[in-house]
């Protein structure tokens, strides 16, 4: 009391003190706001160059140049002693069926230069598809077909206007005459640009406008599936052990540790120690996912088994106090009680990880992941290749058709990513509960 | 979440399992060619791959991009479905590697030369084309070149003209291969050495046996510390030959930022080429053919590199490509031989063939029915 009455004195320049350097007090306010939204601004910024270049080069690789050709399935060339053996038909010269239809379309070309460069507007592609088609139905033999095959990569780069027609002859990979071909066929309608279904389809290959993704997908998918099963399990049971049951000493902090170190080591490491141990002591397959998974279930472990502790303190201790009161046994306790609650919590913690793993591409350049392949893998032994690291070897090629193909490549990485993070948020959202 | 939830979760993830295991083949007995070696010879091998299987009715074969030392490592760890069938190489075999592929019981090895590669030395089609000579690149790039005694100096070079005054007058900036490429070897042994074989003092160097004193003679003249040749002895065991010394001389390439390494991507050493024009870039011929829009190649010793110079071999900076077979594995492996006779038929590696429209440069006539003739008779390669 006698101390307010002391200062009320001075109440006034108190106040004058207040009123002084209220302006500088509420300009420092918003100087400090405005920080903070010039960071968000920056890396929304930064943000949006990245998403507006990957989809400004890739969108174009989402539809591909087709062509009209119409091949005489010549019985000369294919089966000339027309036994339509299976074994025949397979074996025989499509390339050449295709190169024939095209000295029909264009019978003005001799010179075998010239003949050359025509044969260059048609993917080799075409002569799969026809063999396909042949093999499937042998009728067709002797019969005029019509067809739309996939054109050069060369002339889908030429109609997608990443070649420039105005540039010298010599610069150019497409010659003047091929363009004056393309143009005659573009007036005839017998060129169009269609949705690219060989891109989601495929497995690799160095013949850009018959390269896919589908088969990295699936391998991601096969190494996904095997890091999954072990690391959720792996994790949870670790988790559940070192939070409900373990005693607290030095071993148990050590082991602490030595979790959250794990879980900052470069991923470098574990795809070296998965060559020496899985592939080098076990004997396992390289290149297989069976091996990714393994490597990546080493990586994921520490970041599932940290989020899944996080989930289980946060399940307040009245719950246990509560189940164990009524006579539930210890392991009754966790299994009804606290671990439903703390589901949540540890599938966003493994779903992270998975999105995590998925994105990863240092650790399997050890175990023989980074190669060409062109078969879509059909279960975790067989070899394959993920993602990232497709987008890596086709970041690599020569063909100038392979840009467009990187970028739409990471555009479905980036589709899969967000996907499994807004995955995680829901679940987050959906499932979990305040106390 | 109630328990129904987990268990069902549970029964999800079993179900899963069960889909991958049983899509899941012993791997015992592989059942598809296992390749791996070079990323120069990478582009060329995974198109005979992709035409052998889609051709035949074999798996496709599996190409791994590990470089050309780290594949012949692989290669020669031992014989058995684990290990690859076949490597890829931007050099030839050394003796060492043999031997190791020997004590590892992968005895017969056949040899099959494919073609050459170039290595373009190129710049933006925005600035001027260079005309080197491979002296001039040596004495740009090295660590070391001889000064005005002839004793050997730090490189001083700042800008071309330094170098030779009709070179532009414009800072020394080369981007290249790290030293695990086969590219970087190449470019060391073609364009360095190349080069370094032009100063006398070197090239005689060069010339001298095993144990000759005037290797001594000439270190002393040169400069160059004796622990180096000392250095040789302890590592190897025995006394360096001229060459010996005169590769660390000649390959060691300078450090202080004129030389920088880009990596092994060869497409960004074109983007990095076409945002900088005063800057050259060293790589190979197969990504300056793709790219003649945006950059040149530079004209070494007076030939500029093109299709018809590597293949004739006017073109110095070139060199041979090659993969090699382990014998042990043809008829254990399906489809070893039918692969053998893929890469090495005409309408693969032919004049016309279809790897000559990828940039591989083919080899004469008679040399390729020597190497075709090799590998039909699984004949083993013999090291002299």
């Amino acid at each position: 009391m006698s101390n307010t009455a002391s200062k009320s004195g001075n109440k006034a320049r108190t106040i004058d003190i207040v009123y002084a350097g209220l302006r500088k007090r509420k300009a420092a306010e918003r100087r400090f706001q405005l920080y903070g939204k010039l960071a968000i601004g920056l890396g929304l910024l930064f943000l949006s160059l990245l998403f507006g270049s990957i989809v400004a080069n890739g969108y174009t690789a989402f539809v591909q140049t087709y062509m009209q050709i119409e091949v005489y399935i010549d019985p000369d060339r294919i089966d000339p002693e027309g036994k339509r053996e299976v074994k025949e038909l397979s074996r025989a010269d499509y390339g050449g069926l295709v190169k024939a239809t095209l000295r029909d379309m264009f019978p003005e070309v001799q010179s075998r230069r010239e003949k050359r460069q025509l044969y260059r507007l048609v993917s080799t592609g075409a002569s799969y598809q026809i063999r396909e088609q042949v093999l499937q139905n042998p009728d067709l033999i002797g019969q005029k077909i019509s067809l739309w095959v996939p054109a050069d990569d060369e002339i889908d780069m030429l109609m997608k206007g990443h070649i420039d027609r105005k540039s010298a002859e010599e610069d150019r990979r497409v010659k003047d005459n091929q363009i004056a071909w393309v143009d005659r066929l573009l007036s005839e309608g017998r060129i169009e640009k269609r949705f690219n279904t060989i891109f989601f389809t495929a497995g690799d290959s160095r013949d850009p406008e018959l390269a896919g993704i589908w088969g990295a997908a699936s391998g991601s998918f096969f190494t996904l599936i095997v890091t999954l099963l072990l690391s959720f399990p792996i994790g949870v049971a670790a988790a559940v052990y070192l939070e409900e049951f373990a005693p607290r000493n030095k071993f148990t902090d050590l082991i602490e540790v030595n979790i959250n170190n794990l879980a900052a080591v470069p991923s470098i490491v574990f795809g070296l120690l998965g060559l020496a141990v899985f592939i080098n002591f076990f004997g396992m397959p390289r290149s297989a996912p069976i091996v990714g998974g393994l490597v990546l279930t080493l990586m994921t472990l520490p970041t599932i088994i940290i989020a899944s502790r996080a989930a289980l303190k946060s399940v307040p201790p009245s719950i246990r106090e509560a189940a164990l009161g009524i006579g539930a046994s210890p392991m009754q306790t966790v299994i009804y009680h606290v671990l439903p609650l703390a589901m949540p919590g540890m599938l966003t913690g493994t779903i992270i990880g998975m999105a995590q793993a998925l994105g990863e591409s240092a650790p399997l350049l050890m175990i023989g992941m980074v190669a060409f392949i062109v078969d879509i893998p059909q279960g975790a032994f067989d070899p394959s290749t993920v993602l990232p690291v497709q987008i890596y070897l086709w970041a690599d090629s020569p063909e100038r058709a392979f840009v467009e193909r990187t970028s739409a490549a990471i555009m479905v990485l980036l589709g899969f990513l967000i996907t499994m993070n807004a995955l995680a948020v829901m679940l987050r959202k959906r499932f979990e509960r305040r106390w | 979440m109630s328990t129904r939830q987990i268990l069902a979760s549970v029964g999800l993830a079993g179900a899963l399992s069960a889909a991958v295991i049983t899509g899941a083949h012993a791997a015992s007995a592989r059942d598809h060619i296992s390749i791996v070696g070079s990323s120069t010879v990478y582009p060329f091998a995974t198109v005979v791959v992709e035409q052998f299987g889609k051709t035949t009715s074999f798996k496709t074969p599996k190409v791994e991009s590990t470089g050309s030392g780290g594949g012949l490592k692989l290669f020669c760890a031992g014989v058995g479905v684990q290990h690859p069938d076949i490597t890829n190489a931007s050099r030839r075999i050394k003796s060492s590697e043999v031997k190791m592929c020997e004590k590892n019981g992968v005895k017969g090895i056949i040899e099959v030369k494919i073609g050459y590669d170039g290595i373009a030395i190129a710049n933006s089609k925005k600035a001027t084309q260079f005309k080197l000579s491979r002296k001039d690149i040596f004495l740009a790039l090295a660590l070391k070149i001889p000064g005005p005694d002839g004793k050997l100096i730090n490189n001083p070079h700042k800008t071309w003209k330094d170098v030779n005054p009709s070179l532009p007058n414009t800072k020394i900036e080369v981007l290249g291969p790290p030293p695990t490429s086969g590219t970087r070897d190449a470019f060391n042994e073609l364009a360095m050495g190349g080069g370094a074989k032009k100063i006398a003092d070197l090239k005689k160097l060069r010339g001298l046996a095993q144990g000759s004193p005037e290797i001594k003679t000439l270190m002393e003249k040169l400069g160059i510390p004796m622990s180096v040749y000392t250095a040789y002895e302890q590592k190897k065991g025995k006394a360096p030959k001229g060459k010996d010394i005169f590769k660390q001389a000649a390959y060691a390439i300078r450090e202080d930022g004129a030389f920088i390494e880009a990596g092994e991507n060869d497409n960004l050493i074109v983007q990095k080429l076409e945002a900088n024009p005063n800057a050259l870039g060293v790589f190979g011929f197969s990504f300056l053919d793709q790219n003649l829009d945006k950059v040149q190649g530079s004209i070494v010793d007076g030939v500029a590199p093109s299709f018809d110079t590597i293949a004739d071999n006017t073109y110095p900076i070139s060199r041979p490509l090659f993969f090699y077979v382990k014998k042990a594995h043809v008829g254990v492996i399906p489809g070893m031989a039918e692969y053998l006779a893929e890469f090495t038929s005409d309408k693969a590696w032919g004049d016309e063939g279809y790897l000559s429209e990828r940039g591989l440069i083919p080899m004469p006539t008679a040399e390729r029915a020597k190497f075709a003739k090799d590998a039909k008779n699984l004949t083993s390669l013999m090291m002299k």
